[in-house]
């Protein structure tokens, strides 16, 4: 080997990452397609740096360019990438290979296909080791260390383990460890806990931070999420159309955004307390320019606010804000103009009450045994009103909403009424009325529609079966629900494939509002979008609730929208309401132990300093749950003798806020306002 | 598991005693005549007769039934109807050895070939390599068996003279190396349809397997490629292949009727189709329920084979 070769260590001082003039192209049938056109960035050793953007921006695609992967099709055009010093563009396979092995990791999007099924965890731990050429058993003494870093209780049993048999979290914890096997000097984390529970996540996030200090790994962090960017990240940059657009420190850049595209991200959020009541979100109209597309002056300039005859004709500069913060475009004075508030015209939630449940729980049987996912669950919904409904992953939120619509019958003696009649459990049995009234938006647009159809197809069908309306009716229905949903008639006759993400999602929703739903079931409708879209999906949903005086079961783990659009939140956990509440009583406290770890573990754009409260372990298994209170092995304020002896009722503690605690709510408040 | 395998047995048990109930539905059914078929149009009138009442054909619709559901319970088929001299498997025995002799030739050569012409395709994927192994799949599996054997019969045995022709009794007196000869072109037609279907099948697995997120994070350890292929793709990569090599079995009985028939081959199948044509109940019963427990059993241990190399798997035979 020659005097540059990449040992560990080799080249003190370099930069961990450092990106010059990069451009990427993707071959489609022969024509190179440029995916990322020039993009310049660098991280310090040690340093975090977060790359955000919409979906398309190229941010993973820079990602994997800093390991130098890159699909069948990529080709990298031009420009450099250096990692400690290391030029990676001009390696050879063996030199990519001992540089993979030795100096740069990756963790991915989803630990759950990222681990092969087939293969225990510990053979596929033990690997990252063997390839830095340690022995098979020193391996495995590395592998079980690995595991007690990433802070794995029981590092041997879960050695033994395949994927499927762990959690989301975890196994997160698995590639986590896998990645930190060399002592990497540059860690690429690409969307690391999009999937999971917030509280997961802030626990991954703890994680990756406290990994980071003990190791000293730069970090690329590549989220859509921009609170975990902004608490874990020391730098940000904000990728448009294969370009970074601002970059700057996390902190400056999200409090004073200098590119129209930072704000318009920005606004697109609901933060900072905002409610549907107040001022609707800001979209960012248009889409991203077409994959490969020739571009204009200005990347932005299609969906910009700002732009001008000098946008059009000049190619925007990279304007030095401050120190360190820099943006691409013309008009880096103008941009707080844009932000504006868009005042909010809904009309508030009515006083009938449209459904009631009481005692509602669901009872499965799994060999022979009894599995309660649904405990004795009291709700009620007024006309046009939004209840959220939040939770971790088994918490009982779909079954609810299941045992709601009818698709889970509920056991007997649950209760069930829709304006003042009583409902039958399951749906079969429920009369063309009470199925129209109640309806559903999946999470998944793409699974929820059928793909061979064309969208009037699917919206016909979904009139003609929920009202009855005649082949002429029932046309002149989609036309005034397309046009209502601001589908245009070109969109009618596409099939679903041939839309982007919120096309798709608007015609779920026409799908569910084409008969003139009383209530509408809401399974996180936006979590697969991009925040822009989000945006004007939320708006949408709360001008036709406004309009139709529906009423929304919002099911969401994103405190943020929820806290947005709900009107009152219910607090699930195994299958128990835990807390309800007005959504400003939630957020004002004083709160159930468990909401208050949920609340905690949202990392929030706007970086207020807040209390994290860790919740040990996961959610118990509904087969088993643990005795008194179910929440009292994960709950900080956990009381000896009392929690784990007898379940607390759920209590009215002022008008309207239920919670379901041992504790006593004057007590409640002044131990989280000492924890504050 | 084993709950599943004893399920899946009980159920096999239940599909053969179906196909043994359908198969004498046809017979009773169908305006065919054993007795008549078996002595011959020239025979007289008594001995049909007789030979009718020999074989119990007059008793009455159930009678027959119980009367074949009884041997087949107790493993005693009968006599042949129209070789009496011999017993059912005692008669069914030889022609099943022989054609298990070139079924598992036949798949002994495919195997190997196939499933690393299908690596090799989905590791060259969309290359020269790739589309000629594609291609020659294509062809192979789409030409008749029995068409590729006439062509084989003609170049290797005819114009080449490397292998018989043709089969004679002659190979019997061999040993079984010697007998080679006389099986590897009732074989080599045989692999050369399995190829297609293996070899199409291996390279779609390999291919899925080589775009998933498992096999960039071993390519993101560092791993060698052919690491890679050993520990991560072969594996995931095989299952498929399994599956489909299983229930291919199936095409194989099949197509061994038209390779013995053309090479003249003293099979099974021979003997099978002999039995329908003749009307020897006894015989088509015992020798169509044969085939189907082949076919059971190879999808069964495909299907255990799969659960050992695939630990999901596992999991839903273990709830099913």
């Amino acid at each position: 080997m020659s005097l540059t070769t990449s040992r560990p260590g080799s080249s003190i001082g370099a930069l961990a990452l450092d990106v010059d003039d990069l451009h990427l192209a993707y071959n489609v049938r022969g024509i190179p397609r440029p995916v990322l056109r020039g993009v310049s960035f660098h991280i310090e050793p040690g340093e975090a740096y977060g790359l955000v953007g919409e979906s398309g921006c190229g941010k993973s695609t820079t990602a994997y360019a800093a390991l130098r992967y890159m699909p069948r099709n990529g080709i990298i055009t031009g420009g450099t990438i250096k990692v400690d010093g290391d030029d990676i563009t001009s390696m050879n396979r063996s030199q990519l290979r001992e540089f993979r092995v030795h100096k740069a990791s990756m963790v991915y999007q989803d630990p759950g296909s990222a681990l092969n099924p087939t293969i225990k965890i510990g053979k596929q731990l033990i690997e990252s080791f063997t390839v830095l050429g340690q022995s098979g058993t020193e391996a495995e003494k590395s592998a079980l260390e690995a595991l007690r870093k990433v802070q794995i209780a029981d590092p041997a049993r879960v050695m033994g383990r395949y994927p499927h048999q762990l959690s989301g979290g975890m196994l997160q914890r698995v590639v986590i460890a896998m990645a930190l096997a060399c002592d990497p000097k540059l860690l690429v984390l690409d969307e690391p806990t999009t999937g999971l529970d917030a509280t997961v996540e802030a626990e991954v996030l703890d994680l990756v931070r406290t990994l980071r200090n003990e190791t000293g790994a730069a970090i690329l962090l590549i989220a859509h999420n921009l609170g975990v960017i902004r608490s874990m990240c020391d730098r940000v940059g904000v990728m448009y159309a294969g370009k970074i657009v601002e970059e700057g420190e996390a902190q400056e850049v999200f409090d004073s955004p200098k590119h129209p595209y930072t704000m318009g991200l920005l606004r697109s959020l609901p933060r900072g307390g905002m409610h549907k009541s107040q001022s609707a979100l800001a979209t960012i109209p248009g889409t991203l320019p077409v994959l490969g597309s020739d571009l204009p002056t200005c990347v932005y300039i299609d969906r910009c606010p700002l732009a001008d005859d000098t946008c059009r004709t000049v190619v925007p500069p990279v304007v030095q804000v401050a120190p360190g913060h820099t943006a691409r475009c013309h008009h880096i004075d103008k941009v707080s103009e844009i932000a504006a508030v868009v005042p909010s015209t809904l009309r508030e939630a009515g006083t009938d009450t449209v459904l009631e449940i009481t005692g509602v729980s669901k009872t499965f049987r799994q060999a022979g045994h009894d599995i309660p996912a649904l405990v004795g669950v009291d709700l009620s919904l007024t006309d046009g009103e939004t209840l959220g409904l939040v939770g971790e992953s088994g918490s009982g939120k779909s079954t609810l909403a299941k045992a709601i619509l009818g698709v889970h019958a509920p056991d007997a003696g649950s209760s069930l009424t829709l304006d003042q009649h009583q409902l039958a459990s399951k749906i079969n049995k429920r009369s063309a009325d009470d199925k129209r009234a109640m309806q559903i938006i999946f999470q998944n647009p793409d699974s929820a529609l059928n793909a061979s159809w064309t969208v009037r197809n699917i919206l016909l069908r979904s009139v003609r079966k929920l009202t009855g309306k005649d082949k002429e009716a029932a046309n002149a229905r989609v036309a005034a629900l397309a046009d209502h949903l601001r589908l245009s008639p070109r969109h009618l006759d596409m099939k679903p494939r041939q839309l982007s993400g919120g096309l798709k999602q608007r015609v779920a929703i026409a799908r569910a509002f084409a008969g003139d739903p009383r209530i509408v079931v809401c399974d996180e409708p936006t979590s697969a979008l991009d925040v822009s879209v989000q945006a004007a999906i939320l708006n949408l949903l709360a001008e036709l609730q406004s309009e139709q005086r529906t009423s929304y079961v919002f099911i969401s783990h994103d405190l943020g929208v929820v806290r947005y659009l709900a009107d009152r939140i219910a607090v699930m956990y195994l299958g128990r309401i835990m807390e309800v509440a007005t959504t400003a009583d939630i957020f004002e406290g004083p709160n159930h132990p468990y909401t208050e770890a949920l609340l905690s573990a949202v990392p929030s754009v706007d970086g207020e300093p807040r209390v994290r409260i860790r919740l040990d372990g996961e959610i118990p298994s509904p087969a088993n749950p643990p005795s008194g209170c179910v929440f009292h092995p994960r709950c900080h304020r956990f009381i000896e003798g009392v929690c784990d002896v007898t379940e607390p009722p759920i209590v009215e503690v002022v008008v309207g806020h239920s919670i379901r605690c041992h504790i006593p709510p004057d007590e409640l408040q002044r131990l989280q306002a000492l924890d504050a | 598991m084993w709950r599943y395998v004893v399920k899946r047995v009980l159920f096999s048990l239940v599909t053969l005693w179906l196909l043994a109930t359908i198969v004498f539905l046809m017979t009773w059914f169908l305006p065919s005549d054993s007795a008549r078929l078996i002595l011959g149009a020239q025979a007289p009138e008594a001995s049909v007769a007789e030979f009718r009442i020999r074989n119990g054909l007059n008793d009455s619709f159930l009678t027959q039934y119980f009367r074949l559901m009884k041997g087949l319970i107790t493993f005693d088929f009968g006599q042949s109807w129209k070789y009496p001299q011999y017993e059912v498997w005692e008669y069914l025995r030889t022609p099943l050895a022989k054609t298990a002799k070139i079924a598992v030739l036949a798949l002994i050569i495919t195997t190997p070939i196939s499933i690393g012409a299908g690596l090799i395709a989905a590791k060259f994927r969309d290359r020269k390599t790739d589309r000629a192994i594609v291609l020659f799949g294509l062809a192979a599996s789409s030409i008749p068996e029995f068409v590729t054997c006439a062509l084989l019969m003609v170049g290797l045995g005819l114009k080449l003279g490397w292998l018989e022709p043709v089969y004679s009794t002659e190979a019997e007196k061999l040993s079984l190396f010697g007998q080679l000869r006389f099986l590897l072109i009732p074989a080599l037609a045989l692999a050369l349809a399995y190829f297609g279907y293996i070899a199409r099948m291996m390279r779609a697995g390999t291919i899925q397997a080589l775009d998933s997120d498992y096999v960039r994070t071993a390519s993101m350890k560092g791993l060698s490629g052919s690491q890679v292929m050993r520990s991560h793709v072969l594996r995931n990569a095989i299952a498929p292949t399994i599956t489909v090599m299983s229930v291919q079995v199936g095409y194989l009985i099949s197509g061994i009727l038209g390779v013995e028939y053309i090479y003249n081959y003293p099979g099974f199948s021979r003997v099978l189709l002999d039995a329908a044509t003749d009307g020897d109940l006894p015989v088509l019963q015992v020798a169509v329920l044969i085939s189907a427990l082949i076919y059971m059993v190879a999808t069964l241990f495909a299907d255990l084979f799969i659960a050992w190399l695939n630990p999901r798997a596992r999991l839903e035979l273990g709830s099913s």
